[in-house]
């Protein structure tokens, strides 16, 4: 048994709308352990970026506990949190969220810098992790003078940038056309592979199936099964229309 | 679990400065009414400074012009100075000024919760944030009150040499208008930051979450 770098134990969550009790999760348990890629599949509304707030720390959970590395994040103070949030896990988004204002390199480095890296060092790694993703001559662009699987090349970076053992990512194909996702499907399971990184991986895009280690099929708030791969490679035939 | 070390000053102080730097146009909307409210105390402050200097002369055709141009001169006169209700008007500007800029910087606020958002997951504490928009309203602040004090002390001078005619120069306050343009330019800063403090701590407390919302 591997050590489990995530795990959730009858996590739930509730919104209140009105008068109303939304219940979005309904008491997920699960353990991912380090070094996979994981996918979280399932409809359109079935709770995985909430359940994926509540693993990346930027959400509480109504009741449960979410453990990163065995400690309890609900235990933590805001300066812990921030750390977490800084150097132990990488978000990618679906709508990329660069910071507007700053070049390819200074999102980048940003991360870097909250993490209290000098600059010289900051820059030169920064480089280093944009030449990985392919873009090391685009550094100097802004966000909007790049396409949307750049920007995305460039957040896959960001989320590198301080080495953290889990890189946390919701529909990071879903603002891409098909072709733009597949590559970065490959750079993400490259990084997997590369670096021992876990990849958790919110998504309904079955061309995630390919390269995960772990299913994780979502229905309504409750995990419907886990499918390793071994017992992927049968069902993923049928599913994709690659 | 460890904790993140603080950003150095001179870290936020870039990051704030490239900010306004890109939202030029932004920050321009935001400055705009500051640069007016101080060019206006600035301006009134200079013609009375200016009218109290040549007034301090006591020669005869100085206080003729004086009264000429409009001043309220009695024998009981010691000063010119802002009278009841100039000062009111420029409280009250001042006080339209600061309503201004917090309207301008909430909008701000609103216009980048992703980026503030994706900031706060990139590990960025609330006193990050906060300190970011409060430099950020130090710059703007210093650039629009001084911008503002400059015109309203050229105006001021401009407008009382057409009313006062070129006695002036004999008694030119230099160091009293040196003086006036710089306590704008201070009361413009502090307006800046008093007029950012809600937002900024609104920013400050906006949850990470906010930058995962995506537009339906
Ligand atoms: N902040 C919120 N307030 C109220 N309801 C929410 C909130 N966030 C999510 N929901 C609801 O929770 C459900 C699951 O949302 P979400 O986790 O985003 O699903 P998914 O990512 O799988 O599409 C949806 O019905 C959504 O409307
Ligand atoms: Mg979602």
């Amino acid at each position: 048994m591997q050590h489990s770098i995530v795990r959730t134990t009858d996590v739930k969550k509730s919104f209140q709308l009105g008068k109303h009790q939304l219940e979005v999760l309904k008491g997920i348990s699960l353990t991912i352990s380090t070094g996979r890629y994981i996918s979280i599949m399932g409809p359109s509304g079935s709770g995985k970026s909430t359940l994926f707030n509540m693993i990346g720390g930027l959400d509480k959970p109504t009741s449960g506990k979410v453990f990163i590395d065995e400690v309890d994040i609900a235990q933590l103070d805001a300066y812990e949190l921030a750390w977490l949030r800084c150097r132990k896990i990488g978000y990618i988004f679906q709508t990329f969220n660069l910071i507007p204002v700053m070049t390819a390199l200074e999102n980048v480095t940003l991360p870097m810098t909250f993490g209290g890296t000098g600059n010289d060092e900051a820059v030169e790694r920064g480089m280093g992790l944009l030449k990985q993703v392919g873009l090391e001559t685009r550094f100097s662009h802004k966000p909007s003078e790049l396409s949307g699987g750049q920007q995305q090349r460039v957040a896959v970076a960001r989320a590198l940038a301080n080495d953290p053992a889990i890189i946390l990512a919701d529909e990071p194909t879903g603002n891409l056309d098909l072709t733009t996702g597949e590559e970065i499907i490959d750079l993400l399971k490259q990084m997997s592979s590369d670096r021992g990184v876990t990849i958790i991986s919110a998504t309904h895009d079955f061309k995630m199936l390919n390269v995960s280690d772990e299913v994780i099929w979502i229905r309504d708030g409750r995990i419907d099964k886990i499918e390793k791969r071994e017992e992927l490679n049968i069902s993923v035939g049928t599913i994709d229309e690659r | 679990m460890e904790r993140l070390p603080p950003l150095p000053l001179s870290k936020s102080i870039e990051i704030a400065y490239k900010s306004i730097k890109v939202r030029f146009f932004r920050s321009l909307i935001t400055t705009t009414s500051l640069v007016l409210a101080v060019a206006f105390l600035c301006y009134i402050q200079v013609c009375n400074n200016l009218a109290n200097a040549l007034f301090l002369t006591g020669e005869p055709t100085a206080l003729q012009a004086l009264v000429k141009a409009g001043f309220d001169i009695t024998p009981q006169t010691t000063a010119i100075g802002e009278d009841a209700k100039q000062q009111w008007i420029v409280v009250l500007s001042l006080l339209v000024c600061v309503v201004g800029i917090v309207n301008a910087q909430l909008m701000a606020v609103t216009e980048r919760f992703r980026e503030i958002g994706t900031m706060k997951c990139l590990g960025a504490l609330d006193r990050v944030v906060l300190l970011l928009f409060l430099i950020e309203a130090a710059m703007q602040g210093f650039v629009g009150a001084t911008t503002g004090a400059l015109l309203g002390c050229v105006s001021g001078i401009l407008s009382s040499l057409s009313s006062l005619g070129t006695a002036l120069f004999d008694s030119f306050p230099l160091q009293t208008l040196l003086l006036t343009m710089l306590k704008a330019t201070l009361t413009g800063c502090l307006l800046s930051l008093v007029g950012v403090i809600y937002p900024a701590i609104k920013a400050a407390r906006m949850e990470p979450v906010e930058a995962m919302r995506v537009e339906q």
